[in-house]
């Protein structure tokens, strides 16, 4: 790994990869993180001629395509010398999918091959791309960041919502050598001083990807999880993907359609939590610009901790 | 002194008793199974427990349940491996909604559930007739050859079978069935257990129905655009099925056979991958016009499903303008999405060229993965067997092909 200065990271520096929502329909994602790691000394380098992961639709289409796509973005992250990072389980997802069949040395130099042309070429030796999830239990690790707490989240009753695409399928995503992966979402809420609910979704599909084809069983599946939450008082959730996101909060009173419930749940971004507790204010997070309002979070991060139960 | 304890919801439905939760003590060498430890609770202490199994070896399929959450085959999990998931992940306390989390030996519980998405007939025994094989006969589990049978059997190329291999390793366990993130939403879906084996029969190259199995599939509204992706089949099945994976190269074959579907599934995939050509990131708004009215510039002729589609999602856009969400107007029009900068699109550009010139398909299920030098020993190929199995056959040395159906 690359050395650098900075001194509060203690020189983490990634290739950073946004990806195509937290730019597009959920901006407040990109801005947050970019708060957040900047607090954290972690230092982003953006990729920013790099593509779109495909989100599996791709693959769908022509798996050789997405693959070739995804060693274009690895090739670039390559090209700084520093281990990639993503901000969204979907690209997570989609993109590791790639790295297991680009490991095959015969399929790479025929993808390669392509890559070629733009001076690129894709090399799995070394090579790591995790979300920002993985990288602050795995590489900044939680007991540091809990240092970095100026607003500790004062028993602020947190349900995480993972997201498949950094679950499943555990083999594909280095459960092996990380086999608590699908816990990271929950200790990382009690490191920032959060209590975590336990309720039936954590784990499960938010909807998005049927969204045009199936509309209600989609927003069935975002309603279902949001109103278990609920019945189990949650304040909120939390999600490290922005398609999720976009189900659980902007198609929320959709959702509530469906399920025929009142629901009206925050739910926020993974940097957003962490940048709560890091003592940044909600509208810097962009918290404002949720469809759920998240008010309520507000107001019980301004309660005094011997009011929480 | 017991060495695990096995938390078992029962329900006896001759005894008019709801579904509860009892516990067993088991006395076993670790490395033996959860079914080996219900067989000993059920000897022991109470001969009620119904369980269902044969084989013991995971090839039948019969004792598919959930353990600690997770649907899969009982004679293939392990108690100690069961008990070390119980632990790091505090299953009791979440699965069974009590605090017990330690049994007798001051070690978790290891929770044992029926399989989901099915009705429960006694205790771990589910009812695989009304849902399972229901959905399996529904996509006509059979060949159907053109023309009379010819006079002795079949023959094909062995390397024209390699494509439905993993399809064909299936043993109606259930396991994804019960696992399915979409059925648990609509249990009307066809489910990756039967879309799985429907792709069994679209490949196998001596069908003669390929066609009409894809265009039923591809319009039914429970079909393979119900499948919300989410990866659960994949890990729930004990034989490298990967249903989901199935369920992609329906998807594939569809779109390459032209079916443009009521479901908007096409239109929405054929949408993404154009996007990414012409911007080489996403143009969301973009998306959401041409997966329900593809082409609005140049021919619109869009159905009425198209039409309440886009009209269904207009809401959720307008309450995005009034919190800011989507201040930037620019978002909220398609086309406006800038492009990669310098010659980047270009280069994206000219992958498309070049890939969808080959459409290559690499199946790692056939070609196994290459062994990772840092992985530890083991952890590479999760079917070691079959996959040595199918590479011994004549032709199936290279898993790389060309898509699906070309």
């Amino acid at each position: 790994m690359a050395a650098t200065d900075t001194t509060r990271g203690d020189g983490l520096k990634l290739a950073y990869w946004p990806g195509c929502v937290s730019r597009g329909f959920t901006p407040e994602l990109h801005g947050s993180t970019a708060l957040v790691a900047d607090r954290l000394g972690i230092e982003l380098v953006e990729l920013d001629r790099a593509n779109c992961c495909g989100a599996g639709v791709i693959a769908e289409h022509n798996q050789e395509l997405a693959d070739t796509l995804n060693a274009r973005t690895f090739a670039l992250a390559e090209q700084t010398g520093l281990p990639m990072m993503n901000i969204c389980s979907t690209c997570q997802g989609a993109q590791s999918e790639c790295q297991q069949r680009l490991a095959d040395t015969e399929y790479r130099s025929h993808i390669n091959e392509t890559l070629a042309e733009e001076g690129l070429a894709y090399d799995p030796e070394g090579f790591t791309n995790k979300n920002f999830l993985w990288v602050l239990v795995e590489d900044y690790g939680l007991d540091r960041l809990a240092e970095q707490v100026t607003r500790p989240l004062n028993g602020l009753r947190v349900g995480p919502f993972y997201g498949c695409y950094i679950l499943r399928p555990k083999h594909r995503l280095g459960y092996e050598d990380h086999p608590e992966r699908d816990l990271y979402l929950d200790r990382l809420i009690e490191a920032l001083g959060g209590e975590v609910v336990q309720y039936d979704g954590a784990r499960k599909c938010c909807g998005f990807p049927i969204i045009t084809m199936a509309r209600d069983v989609s927003l069935r599946q975002a309603g279902t999880h949001i109103g278990d939450a609920i019945d189990a008082d949650a304040d909120c959730l939390v999600t490290p993907c922005p398609l999720c996101h976009l189900n659980l909060d902007m198609q929320q009173p959709e959702a509530a359609k469906v399920v025929n419930r009142d629901l009206g749940l925050a739910v926020l971004h993974l940097p957003q939590l962490v940048g709560l507790a890091l003592g940044f204010e909600p509208q810097q997070l962009g918290m404002r610009k949720h469809i759920a309002s998240t008010e309520w979070v507000e107001e019980r991060l301004a309660q005094p901790a011997a009011a929480t139960a | 002194m017991a060495d695990f304890t096995l938390k078992v919801r029962r329900f006896k439905p001759e005894e008019q008793q709801g579904p509860y939760w009892e516990t067993f003590d088991v006395d076993l060498d670790p490395t033996l199974s959860v079914l080996d430890g219900l067989l000993q609770a059920k000897d022991r202490e109470d001969g009620s427990l119904a369980v269902r199994c044969s084989c013991r070896a995971a090839i039948c399929g019969s004792c598919g349940m959930k353990i600690n959450g997770q649907s899969t085959l009982a004679c293939k999990t392990m108690l100690e491996e069961a008990q070390s998931f119980a632990e790091t992940h505090a299953v009791a306390a979440q699965v069974g909604g009590d605090k017990t989390e330690s049994g007798s030996h001051g070690k978790p519980e290891i929770v044992v559930e029926p399989m989901g998405n099915m009705p429960v007939v006694k205790d771990l025994v589910t009812d695989m007739e009304s849902t399972h094989w229901t959905k399996i006969r529904r996509v006509t589990p059979w060949l159907l050859p053109e023309g009379d049978p010819p006079e002795r059997e079949y023959i094909v190329p062995p390397e024209s079978m390699i494509d439905v291999t993993q399809s064909m390793a299936c043993i109606q366990c259930g396991a994804c069935v019960s696992s399915c993130l979409s059925m648990e939403a609509d249990p009307d879906f066809i489910g990756p257990a039967a879309l799985a084996k429907a792709y069994r029969f679209i490949g196998d190259p001596r069908d003669a129905e390929s066609k009409e199995r894809l265009h039923d599939l591809a319009q039914d509204p429970h079909g393979i655009y119900d499948c919300t992706h989410c990866f659960s089949c994949i890990d729930a099945c004990p034989k490298g099925v990967a249903p989901m994976d199935q369920i992609m190269r329906l998807r594939r074959a569809a779109d390459e056979e032209g079916i443009h579907d009521q479901n908007h599934g096409r239109n929405h995939m054929e949408a993404f991958t154009k996007i990414i050509e012409k911007k080489g990131t996403l143009d969301e708004a973009q998306l959401l016009q041409d997966s329900y009215a593809p082409g609005v510039k140049g021919k619109l002729v869009p159905k009425h499903g198209a039409i309440k589609g886009l009209v269904e999602s207009l809401p959720t856009a307008i309450r995005g303008v009034k919190t800011g969400k989507m201040r930037s107007l620019p978002k909220l029009i398609p086309g406006v999405h800038p492009k990669l900068p310098g010659d980047a699109q270009d280069h994206v550009k000219r992958i498309y060229a070049h890939a969808e010139d080959h459409q290559v398909e690499l199946n790692l299920y056939i070609r196994g993965e290459e062994p990772d030098e840092e992985a530890p020993e083991g952890a590479v190929e999760p079917e070691p067997d079959q996959v040595a199995d199918t590479e011994s056959r004549p032709g199936a040395d290279t898993g790389l092909s060309p898509g699906a159906g070309s």
